[in-house]
């Protein structure tokens, strides 16, 4: 499959004037294929945030290219063409949300790209049908929880149908429900729609249901490749001040202090397995 | 002992431990704005624009009467209209309770200025049966133009608000007034009023919980008190702002330039048949105006 996203060689700094200042990203060269799904890991300051904000032309690379699909984001004229394909989920629910009513929410993205009344309706309704929020159309957003005011956003971006939607940490301010009803929509999108998804996140028991790990430290990539193989190096992650899954880090522990079990499981059920294989054996 | 001395270092009393147990203060949250009542009635079903020139032109009208009987066909009108919202009269009383001290303050002012037979004097003010007439004549007017305005914010919704304004202001756009502009203001103050009272609400506690004290003291200690509210409030307004100004460019947003809308606003039989009796009450006013004579 062709690459639908390119990042080139990109380096970012905050501020261009100031020669000292550092980078934020440094020297990235990453490629994302159609309909991957990608989780973006990474604590405090690594530059995941700064990144996801380059998919869609809300910040320009100081050096290097990003292309999304065949598309320079440096070039001013195909910004919007660029932000219909990418949509951009930020953390803060309360702040992404425009409008008082959420269908028209959910419209909003549609009317400013100037689409004829009923094809609005149309997208709106079949956006909030996949996010599971038909039911709350005419309510008012203060009324809904965390969960699924983030569901609402996430419905304004799908009614755009984009290829591609960036999640910039979408479940850091939600409770265990909300996170868990915000990350099954995206899953869902991901595998019935087709729907690139790369997630920002730093849950990893988020990162571990993703095809792909990229994990991120102080502006550089530090591994990228399937959950499995990034969740087995728990040595250099813990280096760099990151965590693992919880299952993944108590067999690591178990296999330090000698005992035989398999090279690396993502989830408790797979913990459960191995212990209960290792107890009978 | 040494219990009491721990909390008092942390600026904890039992004030501000009752806050932090859970007892919520629920000062912001009783502010409603907007006031929208959802309702299933032929007022709340009429077009947004329909209902804000007829109100605007009910308003003229209640300053046209010039004697009782106009303003009692009007009054009338008015009170039809409300009972017409199905929204309990209570209700539209209450709006009255804000504008309670003006109309009570005119009234009293009408009643010293009318010409007739004095029927009491003491020194220059004297009240005479015009004054009285005047007097109940404003009073009158007052209140119904105040509870037949609440009909406006009760049976609309903001959005429904906004989008009418917008609609009837677009000619305005010949002498450069930015109406796209103005209204998606409008729109989003609307959106974030409960959001930022909410915040309000979370920061008092948290300063409470450090010991702040907002209810105790004069006037200027509370006003002081509240310095610690609005400072935060107002950094976290821009951060939102900032928020929000990123959200809309990811859903392409570039001004009014090209825009759509998805609801289209449409003029009903409805909106005909309420314009049809208004303007037959408008005539009635302005017959009985000159068949009968004036009271001011």
């Amino acid at each position: 499959m062709e690459d639908f996203i390119r990042v080139e060689n990109v380096c970012f700094q905050y501020d261009e004037n100031d020669k000292n200042s550092s980078y934020a990203l440094d020297n990235i060269s990453l490629s994302i294929k159609k309909g991957e799904f990608v989780a973006v890991v990474g604590h405090n300051g690594s530059g995941k945030s700064t990144l996801s904000k380059h998919f869609n032309a809300i910040y320009v690379p100081t050096f290097g290219d990003v292309i999304i699909g065949g598309m320079n984001t440096k070039d001013d004229d195909r910004i919007f063409d660029i932000r219909k394909k990418v949509g951009l989920v930020l953390q803060n629910p309360d702040n992404q949300i425009v409008a008082g009513i959420v269908e028209e929410d959910v419209a909003f993205g549609c009317e400013n790209s100037g689409f004829p009344q009923k094809k609005i309706r149309e997208r709106v309704d079949c956006a909030l049908k996949a996010v599971g929020m038909y039911e709350y159309r005419t309510h008012s957003p203060d009324k809904l929880s965390g969960g699924q005011k983030q569901r609402v956003a996430i419905a304004g971006i799908i009614a755009m149908e984009p290829e591609c939607i960036v999640l910039d940490e979408p479940t850091a301010m939600l409770d265990p429900q909300g996170r868990d009803e915000v990350i099954g929509t995206v899953m869902r999108l991901n595998k019935e729609m087709g729907i690139t998804i790369i997630l920002i996140t730093h849950y990893m028991e988020e990162a571990v249901l993703a095809d792909r790990v990229i994990v991120m430290d102080s502006g550089k990539i530090l591994t990228d490749g399937i959950p499995r193989k990034v969740f087995s190096e728990v040595g250099l992650l813990k280096k760099h001040r990151l965590d693992v899954p919880q299952a993944t880090e108590l067999i690591y522990r178990l296999k330090n202090c000698g005992y035989e079990l398999p090279e690396c499981v993502l989830n408790e059920e797979e913990c459960v397995q191995a212990i209960a294989a290792l107890i009978k054996g | 002992m040494s219990n009491s001395i721990i909390f008092c270092d942390a600026g904890l009393t039992a004030e501000n431990l009752r806050v932090i147990i859970g007892e919520k203060c629920s000062l912001v949250r009783d502010i409603t704005l907007g006031q929208y009542v959802p309702e299933k009635s032929l007022i709340h079903r009429m077009d947004a624009r329909a209902k804000i020139l007829l109100l605007l032109m009910i308003l003229v009208f209640i300053f046209v009467c010039r004697n009782f009987i106009s303003l009692v066909t009007i009054s009338l009108f008015s009170l039809v209209i409300i009972l017409m919202t199905r929204i309990s009269i209570v209700k539209y009383l209450k709006s009255l309770k804000a504008v309670f001290v003006i109309v009570i303050f005119t009234g009293i002012l009408n009643l010293f200025y009318g010409s007739g037979d004095v029927l009491w004097q003491w020194q220059f003010l004297k009240i005479t049966w015009g004054g009285i007439n005047n007097a109940i004549f404003t009073a009158v007017r007052i209140s119904v133009m105040v509870m037949v305005s609440s009909v406006l914010t009760y049976t609309t919704s903001p959005t429904d608000l906004t989008d009418g304004l917008e609609r009837i202001m677009k000619p305005l756009k010949i002498f450069r007034v930015r109406v796209h502009e103005i209204a998606m203001m409008m729109t989003i103050a609307l959106r974030f009023i409960p959001v930022l009272l909410e915040e309000t609400d979370k920061i008092m506690n948290a300063q409470k919980a450090r010991g702040a004290d907002m209810e105790n003291g004069n006037i200027l200690r509370r006003v002081k008190a509240l310095v610690p509210v609005l400072i935060p409030l107002l950094v976290s307004s821009f951060r939102r702002a900032g928020d929000l100004a990123m959200a809309m460019e990811c859903r392409c947003y570039n001004g009014g330039k090209g825009r759509t809308r998805m609801k289209i606003m449409h003029f009903s039989l409805t909106d005909l048949f309420a314009a049809i009796i208004s303007f037959l009450i408008f005539g009635a006013v302005i017959y009985f105006n000159m068949a009968y004579p004036d009271v001011v």
